[in-house]
């Protein structure tokens, strides 16, 4: 449920509380960032965006965690395809 | 696109595929419960279904907070709508929702000024731009949306706005499943955790249901591969023999969930002692209302709401759609009675219902599919 | 949320008093059809309910019937064809054919109102003159004469009506059309929104028809989709998304004759692409031909901030409209030459080869999703609502 979608903070509104300008893949809309209060969003962060809110910072690391986890099963996957093609009983 | 494409690769989700098949015990049968409507729309607009063993079924739960608001609750809204100088604002998904009289879009046919917000933000600029009107919110979804309509009230309080008030049906999303654990139907042997309500609940909330039911939950993200993973992990719990709460949506989950959010939530809104669900009965304390002291912004203070009750269709099956004892194709009137143009219930017309993603996107058996795709 | 104790019991379960009367009479109505065990049966009896004849159950016109998709459909087919029907308005085609003292025409008529009516990349204008163009260039003619109809506002600048006509006049000159007749009405401040265009268009065909779509020929789109749609939603700023998308308005008539001179009788159909969005078109392809689309999902182009907004609000960009964009249906074995063709001409940079035809499951259209999996791709009801959910 409930949509969604990374974005990246590219200003945050100086005239405005709590409001901050995201860019997704090329189009912008402002985005209420109150409730993101561990470190404040800084342009460059990553956040995602539900109906016009920040409910979450992205952790960089974890999603470099989570891709690793499956490039490492693509890799385990590729050897095993591959150790299937060198081991054909002649 | 970022954090959205890498998680889409089909070399990948191939590559976790075969793990997937290679942790299923040969003859033994695995039903995950997927909770959350948007994990449902994932796997139908994905074709998901088609990377998993035969011996793995995905049963879809009750996550989806449009599916579960009953007609009577519709027309409430209705009611309230049609109130002389009330601009009704509701997200695009309650647009076609039927309630006994009709939809949102057919009372607007009738006159009523009803427009789709895509923010609660939204309404709130309508209610500053029409001062002489009562703007009114019809706020849905579970703990993942709440923070926002918190917000806004918060801000409208801030502002000093006397027009604007919100017509509250948050729901959450435990109650849904425990309902779902002690329904005597269904036999689980894991879910799907909801991903976006977590950012907000965290993840301690699911320890119940791995510590006494013995079920493993693992919150995961939207992305195919997301969801690919996750089965993994719920097989690997099995496999194991353990029974646990993960998180594989770590990326934008954190396990403490979002305290703000929690704040707000709880600084305006209250639990009420119960609420009904549409296909599930009144469960207690499962939904949200505005607090006293903000009364001022509490549409079911302002104005007089009915409390219309409206019975489901006799031959509607939606709440075992929901509690994921029928897949969609086994309710009688599926596709006949029922369908997109002319649904019957909300199963059908929410566009994360599980019989509208079935109809829209998985309507076929796979065998003609498999052979009209192989070039 | 933590989970406290019972304090208030829920009132008794009493059955509702009231019930969706429209409901127990749609249930009535399906009451015969018999009940399915097996997946297979269900689908067969969707297959059964699809083909009956459509019935309109509303009472009044909602927004939905004016947004290409399935209440569209039922709409014409309920009210309109079930009043004139006749050989020529029976297929619902972009445009009728007809023959006069042996010369093969087509005519066409589009009403426009675009709100709002100025926007990046044109306006109501443009769209007027260039949409009734494109019917006709789709449908195999030359376009050769407009007429324009326009409903005026009480209240509308004259400084404004100026600006749409000079793009009108500038977009008929580009696609080699003339404006021959017209009308004008005022109607009273509040109504028209502004101003309503109605254009209707006649064509002579030079070139016989490429024969019936069949399995093997391959779908083309001339260019990236949806940026029409986009640009229009994201104009009335309800949405407050700022982006640099414009709208994607052309006359198509110089494009398909590029396509027409390379592949001839190769070029089977061709339509394009307005309400509703490519899905729309590959769904009328799929069933008035009874074959199968599939198509590829990564095949599609889609320019980034339109893949943005969609991703946003959560719609597909497979239904949103297009103003300046063909689908294209030819044989097989010319599908490389098409392509270049396109590539060729400066509307055409952008195509692509996005699937083929095949027979079964007839009527249908199949994606194969950029993850591997695979979906259909059904009409929708209505307009694509953004979603929260």
């Amino acid at each position: 449920m409930c949509l969604g979608i990374p974005g990246e903070i590219v200003e945050i509104l100086s005239d405005q509380p709590d409001l901050a300008k995201v860019d997704v893949s090329g189009v912008r809309r402002n985005i209420n960032i109150g409730l993101i209060t561990d470190e404040k969003p800084q342009p460059g962060d990553w956040i995602l965006i539900h109906v016009g809110f920040a409910l979450s910072k992205i952790d960089e690391a974890e999603a470099k965690a989570a891709m690793d986890f499956l490039e490492g099963i693509g890799q385990a996957y590729a050897d095993e395809i591959e150790a299937l093609k060198e081991s054909r009983i002649e | 696109m970022r954090f959205v494409d890498e998680y889409r690769d089909a070399e990948k989700a191939r590559a976790l595929a075969a793990s997937i098949a290679s942790l299923c015990e040969p003859g033994r049968q695995y039903k995950f419960m997927e909770v959350c409507g948007g994990h449902t729309h994932t796997i139908y607009k994905h074709g998901l279904e088609d990377y998993l063993p035969e011996n793995v079924t995905l049963v879809h739960g009750p996550g989806c907070p449009v599916c579960v608001i009953p007609m009577g609750r519709v027309d409430d809204t209705i009611h309230i709508a049609e109130q002389p100088g009330v601009i009704m604002t509701s997200f695009g998904d309650m647009m076609r929702v039927p309630g006994g009289r009709g939809s949102f879009f057919d009372s607007k046919a009738a006159g009523a000024d009803i427009r789709m917000v895509y923010s609660p933000l939204d309404a709130l600029k309508i209610a500053r731009r029409n001062p002489g009107k009562k703007v009114v919110f019809m706020a849905i979804g579970f703990e993942t949306t709440a923070p926002s309509t918190a917000m806004t009230v918060l801000r409208a309080k801030a502002e000093g706005l006397t027009n604007f008030s919100v017509f509250c049906n948050h729901v959450t999303i435990i109650p849904a499943i425990k309902a779902i654990l002690d329904s005597p139907d269904l036999r689980l042997d894991g879910f799907i955790g909801p991903g976006h309500v977590s950012t907000v609940i965290g993840c301690r909330p699911y320890d119940f249901i791995a510590r006494e039911y013995g079920k493993p939950l693992v919150v995961a993200g939207f992305e195919p591969l997301d969801i690919l993973q996750s089965i993994h992990m719920l097989l690997q719990q099995l496999a194991e023999g353990r029974s646990e709460v993960e998180n594989q949506y770590g990326r934008v989950v954190p396990w403490e969930g979002n305290l703000k959010a929690l704040k707000v939530i709880n600084e305006t809104m209250t639990l009420r002692p119960y609420f009904e669900w549409r296909g599930l009965g009144f469960i207690s304390h499962s939904a949200l209302k505005v607090r006293d002291t903000y009364a001022e912004f509490d549409a079911e203070r302002i104005f007089e709401i009915p409390g219309s009750r409206v019975a489901d269709p006799k031959a509607c099956q939606c709440g075992e759609v929901l509690k994921g004892v029928l897949k969609p194709w086994e309710c009688k009137v599926f596709g006949t009675a029922c369908t997109p143009e002319t649904p019957i219930g909300t199963c059908m017309v929410s566009s994360e219902g599980a019989c509208a993603a079935y109809y829209n996107f998985g309507r076929f058996t796979r065998q003609r599919v498999r052979e009209a795709t192989r070039d | 949320m933590t989970d406290r104790p019972l304090t208030e019991r829920p009132p008794a379960a009493e059955p509702a008093a009231r019930s969706a009367d429209w409901a127990e009479a749609a249930v009535r109505e399906h009451a015969h059809v018999e009940m399915a065990s097996r997946e297979e049966q269900v689908l067969q009896r969707i297959e059964r309910a699809r083909r009956a004849r459509p019935r309109l159950r509303e009472e009044k016109i909602t927004l939905a019937h004016g947004s290409g998709g399935k209440a569209t459909q039922t709409l014409i087919e309920a009210v309109f064809l079930d009043a004139f029907r006749n050989p020529l308005l029976e297929p619902l085609d972009d445009g009728a054919r007809f023959t006069v003292d042996g010369a093969s025409m087509v005519f066409t008529t589009d009403s426009y109102v675009v709100s709002p009516l100025f926007f990046p990349g044109g306006d109501i204008g443009d769209l007027a003159v260039n949409g009734t163009v494109n019917d006709l260039a789709v449908s195999g003619a030359e376009p050769l004469h407009l007429s324009a109809g326009f409903i005026l506002e009480e209240g509308f600048p004259v400084a404004d009506l100026r600006r749409v006509v000079a793009s009108m006049k500038a977009a008929a000159e580009a696609a080699g059309v003339r404006i021959v007749t017209g009308d004008t009405k005022v109607v009273e401040r509040g109504k028209a929104d502004g101003c309503y265009i109605n254009t209707a268009g006649v064509g002579v065909v030079r070139r016989t028809r490429g024969g019936d779509v069949r399995p093997g020929d391959a779908v083309l789109v001339s260019g990236p989709i949806g940026e029409h749609g986009v640009t229009i939603m994201l104009a009335r700023g309800e949405l407050d998304i700022e982006s640099d998308l414009t709208s994607d308005t052309a006359p198509l008539n110089g494009l398909v004759t590029t396509l027409l001179e390379a592949c001839g009788d190769g070029v089977r159909r061709m339509r394009d692409a307005t309400r509703g969005g490519v899905a729309t078109i590959l769904n009328e392809v799929a069933t008035d031909a009874g074959v199968a689309v599939v198509v590829d999902e990564d095949a599609f182009p889609v320019r980034p901030d339109v893949r943005g907004a969609c991703e946003l609000l959560g719609i597909d960009p497979l239904y949103v409209a297009c103003e300046g964009r063909m689908v294209a249906i030819v044989s097989g074995d010319v599908a490389d030459v098409a392509l270049s063709a396109l590539h060729s001409h400066p509307l055409g940079d952008g195509a692509a080869i996005v699937g083929r035809i095949k027979d079964d499951p007839p009527g249908l259209v199949l994606l194969k999703t950029a993850f591997g999996g695979t979906r259909i791709v059904d009409l929708l009801v209505g307009d694509p609502l953004p979603r929260i959910c």
